[in-house]
């Protein structure tokens, strides 16, 4: 069914009484070409972009709740391709172009809204280190600007610019970032890979696997044996998990994520802001809700949901850089799992098991990377060769010394 | 959170710094054959568990102890609080 | 207007009446009104505009889960958007203004959305706003961002303050209804801790609604007493006005406590406090919340909860309608006719789905069986309601009743999942409560008065004993059960007219139908398709019927349909009292050195470094330009003396018979075989073989050392050296103090410091470079006998001495220094300066050492020992670490020497295109050398090491710079070192 504005008024003149089901409930196959393990919107994407790109459509996508119901649907939906290194950049920046033709590609609006996003240096050495990151965006073929304090100032004349404890001095904007309506990236996707003939499967947990002489063959499920000649696990929070039921340790930990929006207001807020001196970022959505969020929470944990103290130190670094949000109330706050990895980067690689995949270590940054996970995943899985862009997401890189770690902080992972 | 330090008494979570799994302080043999080896597997690679998980907590805002925790990662539930020192030096750990 | 639906009685207090306006029109109140209260009281019954469809909308509640009546309080910075006004205390001279229209309330322009509802259903947006692709951010969006929202912020900085607190108790009682004034009188009489929590301004819940009574006294009565006994007791404090809006882990619970918010100005006084209360046990009294029943045209003004009704008339002396029907599924619908027969308000009739009843209406008030509201009339306010059986019924107001729903948020916020009590119809918290909390009252599903308050006391008496304390004997208060029978009755089938589910976000029995339809099915799809309860409500009064509907659609029950997940906040917490005092620039703590007033009173101007202000350079008088400063403290230096304050830099005193092995292991290169009084570079890396951090460390003693931190890692330094201390080396005699805010220290570098110091330094001891040569340490005494110690280093790469004393003679110390000193000329210096120098002589600082820096990128390869254990060595050996086309840190020199470099700037070769596949590396420092009269930089670059006068291009495209530079040393001045040896 293709949706348009014509579409509406006519289903609007007859009741609405068209519209069909966005995906279909289909039983599980015995055997399937691939298994992607997980329905959140990377593994959606990947079975997206199988039957689009790669014309694989024999297969499933396994979920063990709803789809869409990990961190795709508890995100701050944030899209942004400000990386600085050379493993990062280029891959966040084919999952932006991927962004800005998302819509026409999946006929499904998910509201990918370019309005920028600015992070706000406090200090020389900040500015420093924002410029040689911009400068590195720029020859990636994305999109920077650096602004000084007068630019931030006619940009976001109500942030905190003269009593502050740590002065504004500048920022690094980017302007096509923006963000997303993140469940719609996932209904998009689902409904996309769902037409193409993909199986989305929900309510059906992968408890095993099925490992014969080095080689997958295969899933042990909830709802019984699926065979496949790959499976492709892509599980976020839940990787160490899934991967230890094929005896694998991963060089990931399990961390929570606190987001925060409050009650509706009318626009306030162009972008999305991020406080270089605190832990704090905020965008409004097309609702009116403010957006916002910090740090992880610290400490493992699978429980989607966090505690006091970071609630709190987001609310300074929220009141601290834009005072005028004081009398807006929070509305909600939640909890998602990050898959928290050694480096802060991806993987999107293929394992010691023949025939198993591995796709995780997306940090609290999984979100904008959805497509370009997707098409790479989608390429690796099709061709057995890593996606030019994402040569560096290999599960070996530690071993090698080859890590990417964009903020330096070395092999713990709370600190990425 | 609350942590009940074996010497100071029930503390907030909050004064404490957190660095992760406690199988950290099974530092490996520098000048071991296979020291490559077993130090990636050392720092790099974690259980990462469902459950109870045996962690190293500092008391950054206190008295400076490394604690290890048992919590359960799905409830938070706190099972027990020892030194880090005594636990280093019950497996072994000397100079 | 007067208060033509103002009616006798209540707990309103007459003798004080307020003013207050509401949309510019003056209106009058009592002290003990709500604002909506006050605005029914005054006959206004339109009160604000739905989110979508800009329908009109009325007060429907009396409670925290009011959807609708939602208004701007105050004005200018003080202006709330979002204020319940149900919840909102009346004041004398408060403002209040509806929002979410354009034009007027009563006309609103956006109403034209409400025509258009057939095309505008749950998730159309989903469907269009593509084509063509540019006009979704030019045109569709703003548009859309234009009409969305409600509320409008200031946009000026919050006025008010916020305090945050922190409470212990034995035991905390959320909700004082009869539940929980029962449970917290028998924990207060048992002499423990108590602390009683409730949102309302005055405690007992439902009992200041209803006319039950307990014992002779009418409920609000006995409230009123027992309050007041529990007031008289030390051990148990009440806090109303305060909402506990999370359980978090361990008994520690968020709570919101309102100071002034009831006021007309909070005088200077915190607006809010934040409480985090740490709980041994608790006992959730909070309640239930009633829901309505779904038909046509259901949002209207005029429609209001059964209970709310019975609120307005009993608690605060108001009539909602001058002639009310009721519509209900349960025996509290009748209840309803009789508080208003009683009040003299006419009751147009009692509507019950049901068949039988088994209580009766008020003499002479019709009632109809087995009966149902299929419409309603009237467009900003009801004029009839139209029934099943067709019959219409003159009416200006519709109470509602759909039964109870027990307000189980607060136990299913760590994840616990409420269940389905089928007597009940409604969901009633599960086993899986947060540790330490029971649950009594009508949150538990105990809905009559009799058994809240026995439940109260029983639960408080099983958590008595748990904590070990004995029970107190006596009585407990005790009630008649009122008839509470119900049915399972959701929404109105044979409405036409669209029914409402979510009055906020218009949610329609259709939206949900629909979203059935499109396969949207699990309750989390529902929710996130139509935005059912994400309203500012989350979905209070809607949730249920909502998945009660959905239920009906799928063929399942409603548990097996399920919930969605109760998050925090129970009711929305301003962010600002979140945030608290921690804003401004007490955001965070700042540290000063004790030689920060001298420096201020040179007229420093002053940086942030981490948590420390340092000055930055000491401007003179004609001096325009932050460069003149800086370039003559830079001369000053190294053509005589200058002075810096270096305290910030982290100071750790190691002692033990093992210090010396326990550095040898935390540094890379060797500390074996350090001398006493001998000083060493040391280069600290991370267990992954990264720079963690460098600094100096001197042997005082033959067990005792004083290392040197960078300031940005002081706090991380001494974290990770307790870390090896006690997690990997327990056996080792070894013991670290950070004692950087013990020592302040001060640099002394160039040409004559050392002329400078022996006038400082007592005569015993001897300065000279062959008695005390580079690197050398000691302690010493200066000024005639005070403790100091002497480190000769240098990051200037002059002849230098860090000078440091116990940190309450720093003030003292600097104005010594300055005054021998000033036969030399000698300079303070900021970190401007400090700097350009070490620049000057390539010393790497935080631009370099990202985290990302290896030994060998830094050309210091050859420190990290490989023939002893430490930490970083094995890991540093890796080959993506070792990399032959990898960075190394080098000198940049401008080809043409008259312009200037800049940092972050990237390098390619020349004549090649500027992108990531040709990236060379960066640059990470630079400045002006006024020795050499041009600019310098550092940076990493592909084999650096071996490129020494190749020029390439840095390329900084942000700023829109190509420039040309030759690659040199790091070294750019003396690079043989001579001057410090001197």
């Amino acid at each position: 069914m293709h949706f348009s504005g014509f579409k509406i008024i006519k289903e609007a003149l007859t009741g609405h009484k068209g519209w069909k089901p966005t995906w279909r409930t289909p039983d599980p196959k015995t055997e399937y070409d691939i298994v992607i393990v997980g329905g959140g919107g990377h593994g959606l994407a990947t079975a997206h972009y199988l039957a689009k790109v790669h014309g694989i459509t024999n297969v499933a996508v396994l979920e063990k709740g709803w789809l869409g119901s990990g961190n795709i649907g508890r995100n701050t939906t944030i899209v942004r391709s400000n990386y600085l290194l050379p493993g990062n950049e280029p891959f966040y920046e084919w999952s932006m172009k991927l962004w800005e033709g998302l819509e026409q590609d999946l006929n499904y609006n998910a509201m990918m809204s370019q309005r920028g996003i600015l992070n706000l240096c406090h200090s020389d050495a900040q500015r420093d280190a924002f410029a040689r990151r911009g400068n590195a965006m720029i020859m990636a073929g994305a999109d920077a600007v650096l602004l000084d304090e007068t630019g931030v100032r006619d940009m976001c004349p109500y942030l905190d610019f003269d009593n502050a404890r740590f002065p504004i001095r500048g920022g690094l904007l980017q302007p096509r970032a923006g963000t997303a309506r993140h469940d719609a990236v996932a209904w998009g996707y689902a409904r996309g890979a769902d037409s193409r003939g993909v199986d989305i499967i929900q309510i059906c947990e992968v408890t095993g696997f099925q490992i014969e002489k080095g080689v997958c063959k295969g899933v042990e499920t909830s709802r019984g044996r699926i065979g496949a000649k790959k499976v492709a696990v892509c599980v976020a929070g839940s990787s160490s998990r899934v991967m230890e039921q094929a005896g694998m340790r991963l060089p990931i930990e399990s961390h929570v994520l606190q987001a925060f929006v409050s009650e509706g207001l009318k626009p306030v807020l162009p972008g999305v802001i991020t406080f270089g001196a605190g832990h704090f970022y905020i965008s409004q959505s097309d609702k009116g809700g403010l957006v916002f969020g910090g740090d992880i929470d610290g400490y493992n944990t699978y429980a989607q949901r966090g505690n006091l103290p970071v609630v709190e130190d987001v609310c300074e670094g929220g009141m601290a850089i834009m005072p005028m949000i004081g009398r807006a109330r929070m509305l909600r706050m939640w909890g998602g799992v990050m898959d928290m990895s050694m480096d802060g980067s991806p993987f999107i690689d293929k394992t010691p098991i023949e025939g198993l995949y591995f796709n995780g270590g997306w940090c609290y940054g999984g979100f904008k990377a959805t497509p370009a996970s997707g098409w790479c995943y989608a390429h690796l899985l099709a061709t057995d060769q890593p996606h030019p862009v994402a040569t560096e997401y290999r599960l070996d890189r530690f071993r090698r010394g080859r890590m990417i770690d964009e903020r330096g902080a070395g092999a713990q992972p709370n600190l990425h | 959170m609350i942590i009940h330090h074996p010497l100071l008494g029930p503390r907030d979570a909050a004064e404490f710094y957190v660095l992760g799994d406690a199988a950290l302080i099974d530092r490996p043999d520098g000048q071991a054959e296979d020291a490559a080896e077993r130090f990636y597997g050392y720092l790099y690679l974690r259980d990462n568990p469902a459950g109870e998980h045996r962690e190293l907590w500092y008391h950054e805002q206190g008295d400076r102890s490394w604690l290890v925790v048992t919590r359960d990662t799905l409830t938070h539930e706190i099972k027990k609080v020892e030194l880090a020192r005594d636990v280093a030096l019950q497996k072994g750990r000397g100079q | 207007m007067t208060q033509v639906f103002r009616i006798e009685g209540g707990l309103i207090n007459r003798a004080k009446p307020l003013s207050f306006q509401f949309n510019g029109r003056a209106m009058q109140g009592y002290e003990g009104d709500t604002l909506a209260s006050a605005l029914l009281a005054n006959g206004q019954r339109l009160v604000g505009r739905s989110f979508k469809y800009h329908r009109p909308r009325g007060i429907f509640t009396a409670g925290s889960e009011e959807p609708n009546a939602l208004v701007q309080l105050r004005e200018g910075a003080f202006q709330e958007p979002n204020t319940r006004a149900t919840v909102a205390e009346l004041f004398d001279g408060l403002t209040a203004r509806s929002q979410n229209h354009r034009g007027s309330l009563e006309f609103d322009l956006m109403a034209v959305n409400d025509l258009l509802s057939p095309f505008l259903t749950a998730g159309f947006y989903y469907k269009t706003f593509m084509w063509p692709k540019a006009f979704w951010e030019t045109l569709y969006e703003p548009v859309i961002r234009a009409a969305a929202g409600l509320g409008r912020l200031s946009m000026e900085e919050d006025p008010d303050k916020y305090d945050k607190g922190f409470l212990h108790c034995d035991l905390l009682v959320i909700g004082a209804g009869p539940a929980g004034l029962s449970a917290a009188l028998l924990a207060g009489r048992s002499g423990a801790r108590v602390i009683l929590a409730d949102e309302d301004f005055r405690m007992g819940g439902r009992l200041n609604a209803e006319t039950l009574a307990i014992g002779d006294q009418t409920g609000a009565d006995w409230a009123a007493s027992t309050v007041a006994e529990l007031a008289a007791m030390a051990n148990v404090s009440l806090m109303p006005r305060t909402t506990v809006y999370g359980a978090y882990d361990h008994g520690i619970y968020g709570a919101l406590e309102r100071r002034t918010d009831h006021l007309a100005h909070s005088n200077g006084k915190p607006r809010q406090v934040l409480w985090r209360i740490y709980s041994k046990r608790t006992v959730l009294c909070a309640g239930a919340t009633e829901r309505p029943i779904a038909f046509g045209n259901n949002d209207r003004p005029g429609v209001m909860l059964a209970g709310a009704v019975r609120a307005y008339v009993n608690r605060y002396g108001a009539a909602p309608g001058k002639r009310v029907a009721v519509f209900t599924n349960n025996d509290d619908g009748w209840r309803t006719a009789h508080d208003l027969a009683a009040k003299g308000i006419a009751v147009a009739a009692v509507i019950d789905v049901r068949e039988k009843a088994g209580v009766t209406a008020p003499n002479g008030v019709e009632s109809f069986l087995g009966c149902r509201v299929v419409d309603i009339k009237g467009r900003k306010g009801i004029k009839s309601v139209i029934l099943s059986n067709g019959q219409a019924i003159l009416t200006d107001c519709l109470a509602v009743s759909g039964g109870w729903n027990p307000n189980v948020h607060l136990t299913c916020h760590q994840r616990g999942k409420p269940v389905w009590r089928e007597e009940l119809n409604a969901f009633v918290p599960g086993r899986d409560l947060p540790v330490g909390m029971v649950v009594a009252g009508a949150a538990k599903g105990e809905m009559t008065l009799g058994a809240a308050l026995k439940d109260g006391a029983d639960q408080a008496a099983e958590v008595l004993t748990a904590l070990g304390r004995s029970v107190p004997a006596g009585d407990r208060p005790t009630a008649e059960d009122e008839p509470s029978t119900g049915t399972a009755f959701w929404y109105v089938k044979e409405s036409s007219k669209r029914a409402w589910l979510d009055l906020q976000n218009d949610v329609t029995v259709k939206d949900v139908k629909l979203s059935q339809q499109e396969g949207f099915r699990s309750v989390e799809h529902l929710k996130r398709y139509t935005t059912l309860g994400m309203a500012t409500d989350q979905g209070k009064t809607a949730n249920i019927p909502a998945l009660a509907v959905m239920a009906d659609c799928t063929g399942k029950t409603i548990p097996e349909t399920g919930t969605t997940i109760f998050r925090p906040p129970y009711t929305p917490v301003p962010i600002g009292a979140l945030g608290g005092r921690a804003r401004g620039r007490n955001f965070r703590p700042t540290r000063l050195t004790t030689s920060h007033q001298w420096a201020q009173d040179q007229g420093a101007v002053f940086v942030e470094v981490g948590p420390w202000l340092r000055a930055q350079w000491y401007p003179k008088e004609g001096e325009t330009h932050w460069r003149d400063s800086v370039d003559r403290e830079v001369k000053g230096t190294r053509r005589s003396v200058g002075i810096c304050d270096v305290t910030t830099l982290g100071k750790i005193d190691v002692q033990g018979r093992d210090a010396a092995e326990f550095l040898n292991r935390v540094y890379a290169n060797g500390f074996a075989k350090l001398a006493v009084g001998r000083v060493r570079y040391g280069l600290m890396l991370r267990e992954d073989g990264m720079v963690m951090d460098d600094g100096t460390t001197a042997r005082l003693g033959e067990c005792h050392y004083v290392m040197t931190t960078t300031t940005a890692n002081a706090v991380n330094v001494f974290r990770h050296l307790e870390f090896c201390r006690q997690c990997l080396w327990p056996g080792m005699d070894v013991h670290i103090i950070s004692a950087t805010e013990q020592f302040a220290q001060y640099a002394v570098a160039g040409p004559n410091a050392r002329n400078v110091l022996q006038k400082i330094v007592d005569p015993e001891f001897d300065l000279s470079n062959e008695g005390f040569p580079f690197m050398a340490c000691g302690e010493v005494t200066v000024c005639g006998g005070t403790q100091a110690r002497l480190f000769r280093i240098s990051f200037s790469g002059e002849l230098a001495y860090e000078v440091a004393v116990p940190a309450r003679y720093g003030d003292a110390m600097i104005r010594a220094l300055m005054q021998a000193g000033a036969e030399y000329d000698a300079v303070p210096y900021g970190t401007e300066a400090l700097s350009v120098m070490r620049i000057e002589k390539g010393h790497p600082v935080g631009n370099e050492l990202t985290g990302q820096t290896t030994a060998r990128d830094l050309g210091m390869a050859r420190m990290v020992s490989k023939k002893k254990d430490c930490i970083g060595n094995v890991l540093s050996e890796r080959d993506g670490l070792n990399d032959e086309d990898g960075l190394a840190l080098v000198g940049f020199k401008p080809v043409d020497r008259s312009r200037s470099l800049k940092a972050g700037a990237h390098f390619v070769a020349k004549g090649k295109p500027v992108t990531t596949e040709n990236d060379e590396g960066w640059m990470s420092s630079v400045a002006y050398s006024p020795e050499l009269g041009h600019a310098i930089g550092l940076g990493f670059i592909r084999r650096g090491a071996e490129r020494h006068g190749e020029i390439v291009v840095a390329a900084d495209l942000l700023r829109g710079e190509l420039t040309e530079v030759e690659i040199t040393s790091a070294h750019f001045i003396d690079p043989e070192g001579e001057r410090l040896r001197g």
